[in-house]
């Protein structure tokens, strides 16, 4: 079955500062592909400046001037999305692709009913009376949970928490019938339990719809509670793809693993919280070789000359990095390799 | 076939009663600005009176029509149309000037022919001030409104433009403020008049073009910092048009601006064209002509003081009105004044 969504090798770039000593351009997105199938949920993961929200914006083809996809594929049942025309693409997005935001005070217009603001979207894409798609607004409203709908179609963003607020951005992406949603930190603006609340709904809405949705945010939490597949960003590259079960089961890139034992609900009271070292580096002084080598603690001698290559430990599963294809190599030799990710490695080659 | 102005007139003041109709119910609809509207009223109740009466006036002015006038009545062209100002002052021209409520001439002591029924006095050539003094309130709203009407737009045309598509435009754009600000306005001013021509538009519109400057860069600004908030790039990700955002998600946001300018903006023009006059280049009729033509007078003995002082009281009691309310309108709403939110 063909993916819903394809990317391949997208490089996503902006010009540099030249004056300062920079390169040309500067590749914020550097050579991401993944596919999302139909109905599914597939996490974008990795810290701030990694290129996660900028993929999404490449997706949709609105990479802020004068940045711009300037390599790679980006295919919607198998249609290149790059080589559309610009008018066929505006009506493609929110028709196909739709997209919630991280900041749901900024994201609605405070001078317009958040009722009307739905039923503009419904009928930019569709031929329908203002009646039949404020009817439709309001079933929405309904449906992903906003209490006493025929009110708060009437009201204006100010008048709303939060909460709703982001729920009214759900329904407006959701009116138009997207196929794709792409929740880029849907619930970082929230508070914890609105969170949950939040997400019970993308959940819901994405088993009803059968919605495929990308998940962009830095929280595992959010993406244990939501995602089937997860690929793990750095540096604007995928450094690890793998199912929900399987990454959380065995991580086996260093970053991965790093972020994991990162999360605080796993550390015991008393001792240290794990932190990776260093920060993300720049777009424009990203490291030759594997770009986490300088943070990495398992770098070894080609860490930091040779880009790691593309492994593939198990069916459905992809990493690149030096340390785990030699242990792969090794646990393939039969040999007993002494590294937490050679172990790991071991019993993911065994099952 | 051309238009007589009087039929022009008559139909600005329907245009403008409908409009005043439309925005009112407009503004009773929108709770927010229902709420604006009525805490402005609650501030400034009498400058709110203040200008509705010289409103009043302006348009009771500007509603004119031919015949129903006396053919006996002195000073008055039988054939020429009439405002409802007009007719009340039918008849009333005296030979020369008399003080306010005199009896008799200001120099020589010879008899009016209405005794006492000058409350402001008479000017040189025997009009009666107080008539002159309703008169200007008319060409003072219509300067500051037509003026307001031709900068604005253009303010916003290039403003929003420059902010929101950046790049070569707003360069040109940026030249074109920089230019404009470079020259000295009121020698601008004074070119652009003279090359005009004088008349009521001409100087509305070189008032109109070095005015438009300042606003254009607020706009400007505004309009980078809507440009990248989240529910701009929103209504992009649900494949909203260009110039549909910009009708849609950015001039809206625009409007508390564009209302302060115009309030603001309002009382400097109205000064600017008694500037104008002063300089001899005015609109005929206004407070500025009156001011100008008085400024004689004062150095006789007895000074005649009646005439200046009732065209600067108008002056200063309709500027210092719009004033007031234009701050109020700022402090209602201006976000910045106001805290975040909304």
């Amino acid at each position: 079955m063909s993916a819903l969504l394809e990317l391949e090798g997208v490089r996503t770039a902006f010009p540099g500062d030249r004056r300062r000593g920079g390169p040309a351009r500067v590749h914020v997105v550097d050579g991401v592909s993944f596919r999302l199938e139909r109905g599914r949920v597939l996490a974008l993961v990795g810290e701030s400046g990694s290129g996660k929200s900028m993929t999404a914006l490449s997706i949709l083809r609105l990479v802020p001037k004068p940045g711009r996809v300037v390599e790679g594929a980006i295919r919607l049942d198998g249609r290149e999305l790059l080589a559309l025309p610009v008018g066929e693409m505006r009506r493609l997005r929110g028709r196909r692709i739709g997209m919630i935001f991280q900041e749901p005070m900024t994201a609605l217009n405070p001078v317009v009913r958040v009722g009307d603001q739905v039923v503009e979207a419904i009928r930019l894409h569709e031929r329908v009376s203002a009646a039949d798609a404020r009817a439709r607004t309001r079933a929405l409203f309904a449906e992903v949970g906003i209490p006493d709908p025929d009110a708060r179609l009437d009201a204006y963003p100010h008048q709303l928490s939060g909460g709703l607020k982001q729920r009214v951005m759900i329904a407006m992406a959701l009116s138009t019938r997207p196929e794709i949603l792409i929740a880029d930190e849907p619930t970082t603006a929230l508070d914890v339990t609105i969170q949950a609340q939040i997400l019970g709904l993308l959940r819901q809405l994405q088993r009803d719809r059968g919605t495929a949705i990308l998940l962009i945010t830095h929280d595992l939490g959010i993406v244990n509670a939501l995602a089937d597949r997860i690929a793990v960003l750095y540096a604007g590259r995928v450094v690890e793809e793998a199912s929900r079960e399987a990454l959380f089961a065995r991580p086996l890139h260093p970053y991965t693993r790093g972020l994991l034992a990162a999360i605080p609900a796993l550390a015991t009271p008393g001792t240290r919280l794990h932190e990776i070292r260093g920060t993300v580096p720049s777009p424009d002084r990203w490291p030759s070789g594997c770009r986490f080598e300088p943070r990495c603690g398992e770098r070894f001698e080609p860490c930091k000359a040779i880009d790691p290559a593309e492994t593939r430990p198990a069916e459905g599963r992809r990493v690149y990095c030096h340390a785990v294809a030699r242990d792969l190599a090794l646990a393939e030799g039969a040999a007993a390799p002494r590294s937490s990710a050679g172990d790991a490695l071991a019993e993911e080659v065994a099952r | 076939m051309t238009v007589e102005p009087y039929v022009v007139s008559n139909g600005a003041v329907v245009v403008l009663l409908a409009g005043a109709v439309f925005l009112g119910r407009a503004v009773r609809r929108n709770r927010l600005w229902r709420e604006a509207a009525a805490s402005l009223w609650r501030r400034r109740r009498l400058a709110l009176c203040v200008i509705a009466v010289y409103a009043t006036i302006a348009l009771l002015d500007s509603i004119a029509w031919k015949g129903g006038v006396p053919a006996e009545a002195v000073g008055v062209l039988p054939g020429a149309p009439h405002s409802v100002i007009d007719r009340l002052f039918l008849d009333s021209a005296e030979a020369s000037y008399s003080a306010p409520f005199a009896d008799v001439e200001f120099y020589g002591g010879k008899p009016l022919r209405h005794p006492g029924g000058h409350p402001l006095g008479t000017d040189i050539i025997g009009r009666d001030v107080l008539h002159l003094a309703l008169k200007g309130a008319r060409v003072a709203l219509l300067i500051g409104g037509v003026t307001s009407l031709i900068a604005i737009p253009l303010a916003l045309l290039f403003g929003v433009g420059a902010g929101y598509f950046g790049g070569r435009f707003d360069d040109f754009v940026f030249f074109l403020i920089s230019t404009l600000a470079s020259m000295p306005g009121l020698l601008l001013l004074i070119a652009l008049v003279m090359a005009m021509g004088r008349g009521t538009l001409s100087v509305c519109v070189a008032l109109g073009v070095t005015s438009w400057v300042g606003f254009c860069r607020l706009s400007r600004a505004e309009t980078l910092k809507l440009r990248e908030l989240d529910y701009v790039q929103s209504a992009r990700v649900l494949g909203v048009s260009e110039p549909g955002i910009i009708v849609r998600h950015i001039l809206p946001n625009l409007v508390h601006l564009i209302v302060i300018t115009f309030v603001l903006m309002f009382s400097g023009l109205v000064l600017s064209e008694a500037v104008l006059a002063w300089l001899g280049i005015g609109v005929d009729g206004s407070w500025g002509q009156m001011i100008d033509g008085a400024r004689n007078e004062l150095s006789r003995e007895p000074i005649v003081w009646w005439n200046i002082a009732a065209a600067g009281a108008a002056l200063f009691t309709l500027i210092l009105s719009v004033n007031a309310v234009g701050d109020a309108v700022r402090d209602v709403l201006d976000p910045r004044t106001r805290g975040e939110g909304a």
